[in-house]
């Protein structure tokens, strides 16, 4: 549906006489290109403007190599810039801080992220890889059937939930799991809360008091990849109101192009620890910097190609 | 952003220029409208007024105006045919607000005397079937089931026999939430739109697509698949009470041109509001703002 950062650069420069170097004017004429290639993936403007500029100064006066074209040779330089903000300096993404059990993991995001799906997934992913006890608790209390969910998703996966005492809130159901983990000797206990509006006062106060209540070791903020530009939003007041230690992207089988991941590291400055890959419970992989950034300019052969050259 | 948009609060007129065009568009952007839409209405809105001194009042005013022109045409309430029962089935991706969607419109149409039957055809999900079973009864509306795993198409023809036999006036059908680009499941939905087709060949009289608000671009391409394999024929816009402007519905009006039907503003069942092109606008712009 839309272009491709190659095919709108590969026009730009076609105008443009090829010189030993990238020279100030035609940057600022591809920059343009790549801001509009990263809004259209979905990229926020802000995180987007601050990405440009990053890279307005890498390119600028660098020579061509001989054997490409100007316009490969600034898809590279964007495409690594982009993999390098993208992985961070979190060497090993998908690990968790599990150690000390009952090690406490609060799912977190907004409605119908993929909060509840998620948690059964890392659940597996726990018990099956790591040989961890884990035990589930869902805090949601608004939906109805959330509780329901996770405790199907609990017995499809052979994870233990905590059993269902109607008309608890959020925070007595987050204590009785703490004592629940402490006493039955889990590694790891995992709340799955209500999805909520990063604006909504209640609910941004309620797991507030349930982060409080059990001190989690990780705060997974779980996201949509098809989000848009209230990506910033999203990620902003919930590190500001509960502070994330991580982020899931879920819906990353689908065919959107991925903008809100450099959005949620670039404002929260927290890995992307998995991304969802559908709605099975073993659909979840850890992230991989290098195919989301091919993913969000909408390519990902020409690297590979500048590479060898 | 109109205000930084205008440069100095000291300077309450100011030029409409090529940099201040500049500005506008970002503001549209950062609203999902996508960034050729975004061009477009920014385009339309200085023709004529270029190089004049504007109020930044003037100018949201103006966006405003200019979002409005493009979502008029396509403000309009489902509509309600003779037929019994009227087949209203109700896709889109994961977790856009289906279900929800069902139980507000459920009980909207039953405050307005019609007789709604439910159908659950969300056959995959963990606890859909009881999910759905509590907003049945919320709006006071029979929720028909089937085991989990079984085919969804079966549920629908029987729920057709049922409505029929019935003689409800509506029959609601809720389907699982599926990617677009995932051609096994939507070829699933071609066949339930087949299999009440062979009872109707009318049916579905409405398709309605649920749209979340904080998607981005690509909702552009969720309504051009399901438009071809399940022709959809509105849309509804959930989790407009967020931060999210769901702009990208200007987008979508601009070039598909379906009805917008209603828009969901929260998790109760009565947060399911007509949609108001004007307001619409005027918050997507900020004009409804001071
Ligand atoms: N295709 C796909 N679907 C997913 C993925 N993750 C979750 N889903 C689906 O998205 C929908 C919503 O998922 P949930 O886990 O219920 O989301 P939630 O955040 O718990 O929702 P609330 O509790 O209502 O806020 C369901 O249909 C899931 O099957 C994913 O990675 N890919
Ligand atoms: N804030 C807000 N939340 C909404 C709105 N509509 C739905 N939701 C919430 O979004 C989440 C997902 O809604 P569902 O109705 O389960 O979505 P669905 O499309 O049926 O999901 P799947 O069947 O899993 O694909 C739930 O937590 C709903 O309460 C809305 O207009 N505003
Ligand atoms: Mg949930
Ligand atoms: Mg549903």
């Amino acid at each position: 549906m839309f272009e491709n950062l190659s095919d709108r650069l590969g026009g730009v420069f076609d105008k443009l006489t090829k010189q030993g170097a990238l020279n100030e004017a035609d940057v600022a004429t591809a920059m343009r290109e790549v801001r509009t290639a990263l809004l259209e993936a979905d990229v926020s403007l802000t995180v987007a403007r601050d990405f440009v500029d990053a890279v307005k100064e890498k390119a600028t006066g660098q020579a061509v190599t001989k054997s490409v074209t100007p316009g490969q040779q600034v898809v590279k330089i964007v495409h690594d810039e982009l993999i390098k903000v993208l992985a961070g300096d979190d060497a090993h993404a998908g690990a968790l801080k599990i150690d000390s059990p009952p090690a406490p993991i609060l799912m977190v995001g907004l409605q119908g992220s993929g909060k509840t799906t998620t948690t059964a997934k890392l659940a597996k992913r726990l018990k099956e890889r790591e040989g961890k006890r884990v035990l589930m608790a869902s805090l949601d209390t608004q939906r109805p059937a959330a509780m329901e969910q996770l405790g199907i998703l609990g017995m499809q996966i052979g994870v233990d939930t905590l059993p269902i005492i109607p008309g608890q809130t959020a925070v007595q159901i987050a204590k009785r799991a703490k004592q629940q983990a402490t006493l039955a000797g889990y590694d790891v206990y995992m709340l799955d809360t209500a999805g909520r509006l990063s604006i909504d006062e209640t609910l941004m106060a309620e797991v507030e008091a349930v982060r409080n209540e059990t001190k989690p070791h990780e705060t997974i903020l779980v996201v949509d990849g098809l989000t848009g530009q209230d990506a910033v939003n999203t990620a902003e007041n919930f590190n500001a109101r509960v502070g994330i230690s991580g982020v899931v992207l879920t819906r990353m089988d689908g065919d959107g192009r991925g903008g809100a991941a450099l959005s949620m590291r670039a404002v929260t400055g927290k890995p992307i620890k998995f991304v969802g890959l559908g709605e099975k419970m073993d659909a979840l992989e850890e992230f991989h910097p290098e195919r989301v950034a091919g993913r969000i300019l909408g390519m990902g052969d020409i690297v590979s190609l500048v590479e060898k050259a | 952003m109109i205000a930084r948009a205008m440069g100095r609060a000291d300077a309450p007129r100011r030029v409409m220029d090529d940099a201040m065009l500049e500005r506008l568009e970002e503001l549209l952007i950062t609203a999902d409208m996508g960034v050729s839409t975004a061009l477009k209405v920014t385009a339309n809105m200085a023709e004529g007024r270029y190089g004049r001194k504007v109020t930044s009042e003037d100018v949201k005013g103006f966006l405003a105006q200019e979002v409005t022109k493009i979502l008029e045409p396509v403000a309009r309430p489902m509509p309600i045919y003779p037929k019994k029962p009227q087949v209203v089935l109700v896709v889109g991706v994961n977790g856009s607000g289906k279900t929800t969607t069902i139980g507000k419109l459920a009980s909207q149409f039953r405050a307005a005397g019609k007789s709604v039957v439910i159908a659950a055809g969300d056959t995959f999900r963990a606890a859909a079937v009881e999910q759905l079973q509590v907003w049945g009864e919320r709006a006071g509306v029979p929720v028909m089931t089937a085991p989990e795993g079984s085919d969804p198409a079966s549920l629908a023809f029987e729920a057709m026999t049922r409505a029929e036999a019935e003689g409800a006036d509506l029959l609601m059908i809720d389907t699982a939430g599926r990617l677009q680009n995932r051609a096994d499941l939507m070829e699933e939905l071609a066949k339930i739109v087949r299999v009440i087709r062979k009872k109707d060949p009318d049916a579905p009289h409405n398709t309605l697509l649920v749209l979340d608000a904080t998607t981005g671009q690509n909702a552009l391409g969720q309504v051009e698949i399901f438009q071809k394999v399940a022709d959809v024929s509105g849309l509804v816009m959930t989790k407009l009470d967020g931060t999210a402007k769901g702009g990208v519905l200007v987008a979508l009006a601009d070039r598909f041109g379906l009805p917008i039907h209603a828009i969901g503003v929260g998790e109760q069942i009565d947060d399911l509001s007509p949609f108001d092109p004007d307001e619409f606008a005027k918050a997507l712009t900020g004009a409804a703002e001071e």
